[in-house]
């Protein structure tokens, strides 16, 4: 499948080791994919790990996602010459590319992302740019991590659309396969030119008890139900401020979640001033600078910069998007230096104002 | 049109190492592009000459630690438009002011032969404690590209790009992973001011703090993690006190820490 993509000029990115963590990175054959690694998670903890059996995608989630990809750290927006402001940058022709091996909630990230930056007057030219020419072969999970919890937000453990293909990794009776399915036409393409049998009971019923057991043994839970109404409600919660003394305003969070979109821009001249560009990179709710107006920053405390990131992610994102800000990946809670879990966060608040309701309703 | 006069840069050194200084030598092939747009009027390290001032902008290396430096500083201050501070010693008052916490008299007759000639201040103490300083360059040493940035934003009249947020934005936008979550390696990152490209991490190393406290930080929340990672209460006390031991949250969790 990788030479068929590879022929016909697909650069493929998929999970790799590197550095003790599964990175995504571009893969030039099945020995490149991490086979036969685990890993365990739990807050501010990663360790990868090694399986009894040569199963290729027996892993979750690592830091990357595919918006280092589609939506860059860093990247030049414009650039120009003394008394010739035209930009000069000139578009690099992109790579096409085939993502291969990633997870139904980085998929459904892609998708959130696109309805930030595709839709509406001001969509992001360079990020509509980069999402074109892309072949996702989406790999449902089979397990869960310690810190997923996509059950909970409605995109995993298995993908139901957005893809070109579908795989699900069956190893039982010692039947190492994979069960395949074409979301668009050019999957159905590629899967026609696979080796390939028609599926049969066995192997839906083996995939359905992979499903059932990724969602049982899920790391984590969130309650999405009312959130909305109930962050709006709680933003004088104390528990903000109890979660202030242990955030460390790093932005790692920010960073690392594959839904985060926000970014700022810097002007760079040379020396003598005869030129000049403009790069664009990605800020953090996190940063002081981040709500910088005219005269000072509306965030001054880490309360209401936690706060700003919580409610976004989980209420004011349904206003603005019509959909959670959160794929429910964990990543935000395994990459968090001091471990602070959102799902943990959300559930405090939730039973204190729960509780606060049962006092005031005995007065 | 004629010819504008070009900025005129003074170079100055109080008690540090050199480094940062050097860091500006070692631009080599764009200090040619510098001298081109700026007079270099003072600077020890690459001429003997000195030029009176007054300076358009001075370049101030190293802390104050005597008497006499006190006083120099404040010439400098008058004789120059802008002054900007470079590197920790400047800034917060460098690894020296580990003898903020000693008595400094104990040392001399330990260091010196013949410690009478030897006049000196109880404190290192960083320039902007004795003047106004127009910007602050952290590092240690400082980064040369950072360097050349802040002098390229003067001249051109616009912000530098210098952020104060943590080294883990830039360790996350180098794709470095993460070796405290990962590998459990205590790691100042997310207290540190960023500017050095998340260097250490890239080496598998925690960051050392050189570029000193970033924006808002939680060194207390930062400092229980140390702990919990297996850090005795006597090493998170020296991780927080090192080059930037001086600086206010730094020397408040290193000095939460002392027994
Ligand atoms: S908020 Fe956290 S769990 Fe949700 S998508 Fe972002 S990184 Fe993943
Ligand atoms: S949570 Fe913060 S960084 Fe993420 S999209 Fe919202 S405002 Fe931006
Ligand atoms: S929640 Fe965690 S990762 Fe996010 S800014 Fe706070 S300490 Fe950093
Ligand atoms: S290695 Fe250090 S600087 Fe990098 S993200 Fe982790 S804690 Fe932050």
């Amino acid at each position: 499948m990788l030479e068929a993509l590879q022929h016909n000029g697909w650069t493929i990115i998929g999970p790799k080791v590197q550095d003790g963590v599964i990175v995504l990175d571009e893969i030039q054959s099945v020995d490149d994919f991490p086979i036969g690694y685990s890993d365990r998670q739990g807050p501010a903890r990663y360790r990868l790990t090694r399986r009894a059996n040569k199963a290729v995608f027996g892993y979750n989630v690592g830091p990357q996602s595919p918006k280092a990809v589609l939506h860059a750290a860093r990247k030049v927006i414009w650039r120009g010459k003394k008394n010739d402001l035209k930009s000069q940058e000139t578009a690099e022709p992109l790579p096409h590319i085939a993502f291969v091996g990633i997870r139904p909630c980085e998929l459904k990230a892609i998708l959130i992302q696109d309805d930030v930056l595709l839709r509406g007057p001001y969509g992001d030219a360079f990020y509509a740019a980069r999402r074109k020419n892309l072949f996702f072969i989406v790999v449902n999970c089979g397990q869960a991590g310690g810190t997923c919890f996509c059950a909970s937000t409605n995109s995993g453990p298995k993908a139901d659309s957005g893809f070109d293909l579908s795989a699900t990794e069956l190893m039982g009776n010692d039947d190492h396969r994979f069960l395949m399915q074409a979301g668009s036409r050019r999957g159905e393409e590629l899967l026609a030119s696979l080796p390939a049998r028609p599926v049969t009971e066995e192997d839906l019923k083996e995939s359905g008890a992979l499903f059932a057991h990724a969602v049982e043994t899920m790391g984590r839970t969130l309650d999405t139900h009312g959130l909305k109404e109930l962050l709006y409600q709680q933003l004088e919660n104390p528990r903000w401020q109890e979660v202030a003394e242990r955030c460390l305003g790093c932005g790692n969070c920010t960073s690392v979640c594959p839904t985060c979109f926000c970014s700022t821009v810097e002007d760079w001249t040379s020396l003598d001033g005869s030129e000049a560009r403009r790069e664009r990179r990605w800020d953090s709710c996190f940063s002081v600078d981040f709500s910088y107006i005219h005269g000072g920053s509306i965030r001054q405390t880490g309360m209401s910069r936690y706060r700003q990131w919580m409610t976004h992610k989980l209420a004011a994102w349904q206003d603005q998007f019509g959909t959670l800000g959160c794929v429910g990946c964990g990543r935000c809670i395994t990459w968090c230096p001091v471990g602070i879990d959102i799902t943990e966060e959300a559930a405090a608040i939730r039973s204190s104002a729960q509780q606060k309701e049962a006092l005031d309703g005995n007065d | 049109m004629k010819k504008m006069a070009k900025p005129r840069l003074a170079v100055w050194k109080f008690a540090s190492c050199d480094g940062c200084q050097l860091s500006l030598l070692d631009c080599e092939d764009e200090l040619l592009a510098v001298a081109d747009v700026v007079e270099i009027a003072n600077f020890a390290e690459a001429s003997r000459e000195i030029q009176p001032g007054p300076y358009n902008i001075s370049l101030v290396e190293g802390s104050i630690t005597t008497p006499h430096d006190a006083e120099r500083i404040h010439k400098i201050r008058r004789d120059s438009g802008l002054l900007i501070t470079i590197g920790a010693c400047a800034t917060s008052g460098g690894i020296q002011a580990l003898r903020n916490w000693k008595d400094v008299n104990e040392f001399f007759s330990l260091v010196y032969g013949s410690p009478h000639f030897i006049e000196t201040l109880k404190k290192s103490t960083p320039i902007s404690d004795h003047v106004f300083v127009d910007y602050e360059l952290r590092g240690c040493p400082v980064n040369k590209y950072q360097l050349l940035e802040v002098l390229n934003a003067f001249l051109n009249q616009r912000k530098p790009n210098i952020f104060p947020h943590s080294v883990c934005m830039e360790c996350k936008a180098n794709k470095t992973t993460c070796i405290m979550v990962a590998k459990g390696i205590p790691c100042m990152g997310p207290v540190t001011h960023s500017g050095c490209g998340a260097l250490c991490q890239s080496f598998n190393r925690g960051s050392f703090g050189c570029y000193g406290p970033k924006e808002a930080t939680n060194t207390n929340s930062l400092g229980g993690h140390f702990k919990e990672l297996g850090m005795s209460g006597d090493g998170v006390m020296r991780i927080f006190r090192n080059f930037n031991a001086s600086a206010e949250p730094f020397r408040k969790e290193s000095e939460a820490h002392e027994k």
